[in-house]
């Protein structure tokens, strides 16, 4: 994409003190171009923004306290409710940190199936949240494409673990069960139909006059205020840092994969949406390579290592299986926890997502700390949006891409 | 991992108490509360950790062995060197005050207001440190080891709706 | 007396007539805080279609709608904006409980998760399942229609009558929580 260059913002902020015309708006918590419960308490002038102060918390629930309370398994369907739209990626998330602490190694098998769910939460992400900017921006056609192939990607986590989107598939040290040739044949047929629709999908509003005007030059956020505010994933990467944990830092055997990390330089909310689209693509090509070469074996850690809870059928037919679960379950007995302190980082559709973990020997966490880039993300929300107009700001939200649960945890 | 080294080596040098350890491939070092700010705008200044990847803290109320109540954690990476490195600050009851790293890194700014919120530390010098996620007139800490999961009945101090006054 | 009418026309009530074009022109305040939110897209979305039941017209003003579909957990801090939208929403309303989090509290028994909002707030419906599929929420609004049409709206008496007007009895057994003050009884005096 072409480099542009952001024009000298009018200092607003200035003109406010001397002026007495402004006018206070209230911007949610419950309004439809939020999607979620946020708040923004902006200063008008006229119809443009001099400033923008946000209020979260609207849905604040407590994860972290709950994270001290719950196992490291059971604490997997409490990341589901985290980034609502990409749960597979939180499980995988939380799981990666809990093994990174326990020092668990994966079998090939696992991890192949653990960047199958996370890739396809990704693309089930950013369908989302570049379909939900299309809707905010006029595009409802768009946002219509967008849904149906998440409908699909539905099926696939419906056939793998039993749920639609709330899956908690993942288990500490493997997941819940093997994944099925059924499953296989279906991500195959979706890797077949889906890049046509990304096609379509591009056709629709790269060049449309309406959408570009909206998103082009909005909100524009330069390589070293991303860099400062901590920014990481797609927003970060449409602002020209070539930053991703996947390459960076590589986790789950992602070093095995030829993939692109997708960037622009322009800082907008068009290269936002645009480094969002060339995502999926390499998504897709990740998917293919390893939908092609799942290694053959066991998916979990074996019985004996008395890390991973064995499937019903070793429970009831073996006494290793059954001593394993009885081990695993009971309280202050499963993992043998160190009284060590880790922080694990895996990339999400949002960005960082990682989990700070305190572990003190017991099977349960005694911190978990999530570090969520949404809530990073929208601290920046009011410096895009100062000098820009009312209307903007539903563009400037989309290509955020805020979670409120992510957001407020 | 050399220039990790290097770097908590002149880390060491320059500030007498910085202790180090190392767990599954992460580098911590904790520096004292006095020395604390000096320390990161190094690290910022010099040694090129320009992202502030994550601001938290821990409450070792009831750990085993703990001798410091809080522990702040600020997870740093550089993206030049692609370096990692956790900086822990120790903080104890009276004085829970540490400088803010706002001048710093941008991005810290609602990650304080968050651990303030969570924890009631106090963030000198920042710019806005009011509740972010908890109301105003929330008066606990809630994820101090001290406050129970299920809160103190805050969740229901709420008048009754009906269906005749509605 | 029978009088000769034509076959295009149905004798009715005129309270069963005003409770069909009410059951069948629901517009839903999408209240959606949390993961159901993202199923009650769905559910509004092609594959579902709730156009079906005529209940797919979204409005996010409470002033023009008359079904509230709480989708999501209730936050102490959102708790009063729900109770301030539930009274903008004008007469007949109903409200249905989408999930688990909204009726119970679910897996959310934090201290900052209000324990399911029918604690506060009228529920006509209570939907389980974390997240309940689009079906469930379907399903819930047939009933729901069924139960408008048994109801009877002209006059809107039914919303004064006692019963209604009742809290419901789990919430009479969960008292609010304060800090107890243990008053010991002064034993000797009654010896």
């Amino acid at each position: 994409m072409a480099t542009t260059t952001s024009p000298p913002r009018p200092d607003f902020a200035k003109d406010a003190r001397e002026e007495d015309y402004l006018w206070t708006l209230n911007f949610g918590p419950q309004h439809p171009a939020t999607h979620t419960t946020l708040r923004i308490v902006l200063k008008l002038d006229g119809e443009r923004v001099v400033d923008a102060v946000p209020d979260i918390g609207y849905l604040h629930s407590g994860f972290e306290k709950i994270g001290e309370h719950l196992d490291y398994n059971q604490y997997v369907t409490v990341t589901d409710r985290m980034n609502y739209i990409s749960p597979m990626a939180n499980n995988v998330a939380w799981h990666h940190a809990v093994e990174t602490l326990l020092g668990i190694e994966l079998t090939p098998r696992c991890k192949y199936i653990r960047v199958i769910i996370s890739e396809l939460a990704r693309i089930s992400d950013h369908l989302l949240s570049t379909g939900a900017m299309g809707l905010d921006t006029g595009a409802f056609t768009f946002f219509l494409y967008a849904f149906y192939q998440r409908e699909k990607i539905y099926d696939i986590f419906e056939t793998l673990c039993g749920a639609r989107f709330t899956n908690s598939y993942t288990r500490v040290g493997g997941v819940m069960h093997d994944i099925t040739p059924l499953v296989v044949e279906k991500i195959r047929a979706f890797l077949k139909d889906f890049p046509k629709t990304i096609d379509d999908m591009e056709k629709l509003l790269n060049r449309n006059r309406i959408f570009v005007d909206r998103t082009k030059g909005v909100g524009i956020l330069t390589k070293e205020e991303a860099i400062n505010r901590s920014c990481t994933g797609p927003i970060a990467r449409a602002s020209g840092v070539t930053r991703d944990v996947r390459k960076d830092q590589p986790y789950l055997g992602y070093e095995d994969f030829d993939f692109q990390v997708c960037c622009a330089k322009a800082g907008d909310c068009f290269a936002r949406y645009y480094v969002r689209m060339a995502e999926m693509r390499e998504s897709v090509k990740i998917l293919q390579q390893a939908i092609e070469s799942i290694p053959p074996g066991p998916a979990n850690i074996g019985v004996d290592e008395r890390t991973t809870l064995p499937t019903k059928q070793q429970v009831y037919q073996t006494i290793e299986g059954t001593i394993t679960h009885f081990e695993l379950v009971m309280a202050n007995r499963g993992f043998e926890v160190p009284c060590e302190e880790v922080y694990a980082a895996t990339e999400t559709g949002n960005g960082e997502l990682g989990f700070y973990i305190a572990g003190d020997g017991s099977d349960v966490a005694y911190r978990a700390r999530c570090r969520p880039p949404s809530f990073i993300h929208f601290a920046t929300f009011p410096h895009l949006i100062r000098g820009h107009t009312l209307s903007d700001i539903v563009a400037v939200l989309g290509s955020l891409n805020i979670i409120a649960a992510e957001l407020d945890r | 991992m050399s220039s990790l080294s290097k770097v908590v080596a002149s880390l060491k040098e320059r500030f007498s108490e910085v202790a180090e350890s190392e767990f599954r491939g992460l580098t911590r070092v904790v520096v004292p509360q006095s020395q604390c700010f000096e320390a990161l705008t190094c690290l910022k200044g010099e040694f090129g950790f320009d992202m502030l990847v994550d601001l938290t803290c821990v409450d070792y109320l009831n750990f085993r062995d703990a001798t410091d109540r809080f522990g702040l954690v600020y997870l740093l990476a550089s993206m030049e060197d692609n370096l990692r490195l956790t900086v822990r600050v120790m903080l104890n009851e009276p004085d829970l005050t540490v400088p803010s790293v706002v001048p710093l890194w941008e991005g810290a700014n609602w990650m304080e207001r968050e651990v303030w919120d969570m924890f009631g530390i106090l963030f000198e010098g920042h710019p806005d440190l009011r509740r972010i996620l908890l109301p105003e007139e929330f008066e606990a800490h809630p994820l101090r080891k001290d406050y129970p999961l299920q809160g103190r009945g805050e969740r229901h101090n709420f008048p009754v709706l009906t269906r005749g006054e509605a | 007396m029978a009088i000769e009418l034509p076959e295009n026309v149905v004798i009715s009530k005129l309270d069963s007539l005003g409770s069909w074009c009410r059951k069948n022109s629901l517009w839903p305040m999408p209240f959606a805080t949390a993961c159901c939110g993202i199923e009650l897209m769905a559910t509004g979305a092609s594959r579902h279609d709730l156009a079906r039941f005529g209940a797919e017209v979204f409005r996010f003003s409470p002033r023009q709608c008359d079904l509230m579909i709480v989708a999501g957990r209730v936050a102490m801090k959102m708790l009063p904006v729900l109770q301030r939208i539930w009274q903008q929403m004008h007469e007949p309303k109903w409200c249905i409980s989408m999930g688990a989090c909204a009726s119970t509290g679910g897996v959310f028994d934090t201290y900052a998760v209000v324990q399911g909002i029918d604690r506060f707030i009228p529920v006509d419906m209570y939907v389980p399942g974390c997240p309940p599929r689009p079906e469930q929420l379907i399903q819930a609004i047939i009933d729901l229609q069924d139960k408008i049409q048994a109801e009877g709206t002209i006059g809107g008496r039914e919303f004064n009558t006692f019963a209604r007007q009742q809290r419901k009895r789990a919430l009479m057994e969960l008292p609010i929580i304060r800090t107890p003050q243990i008053v010991l009884p002064n034993r000797q005096g009654t010896n």
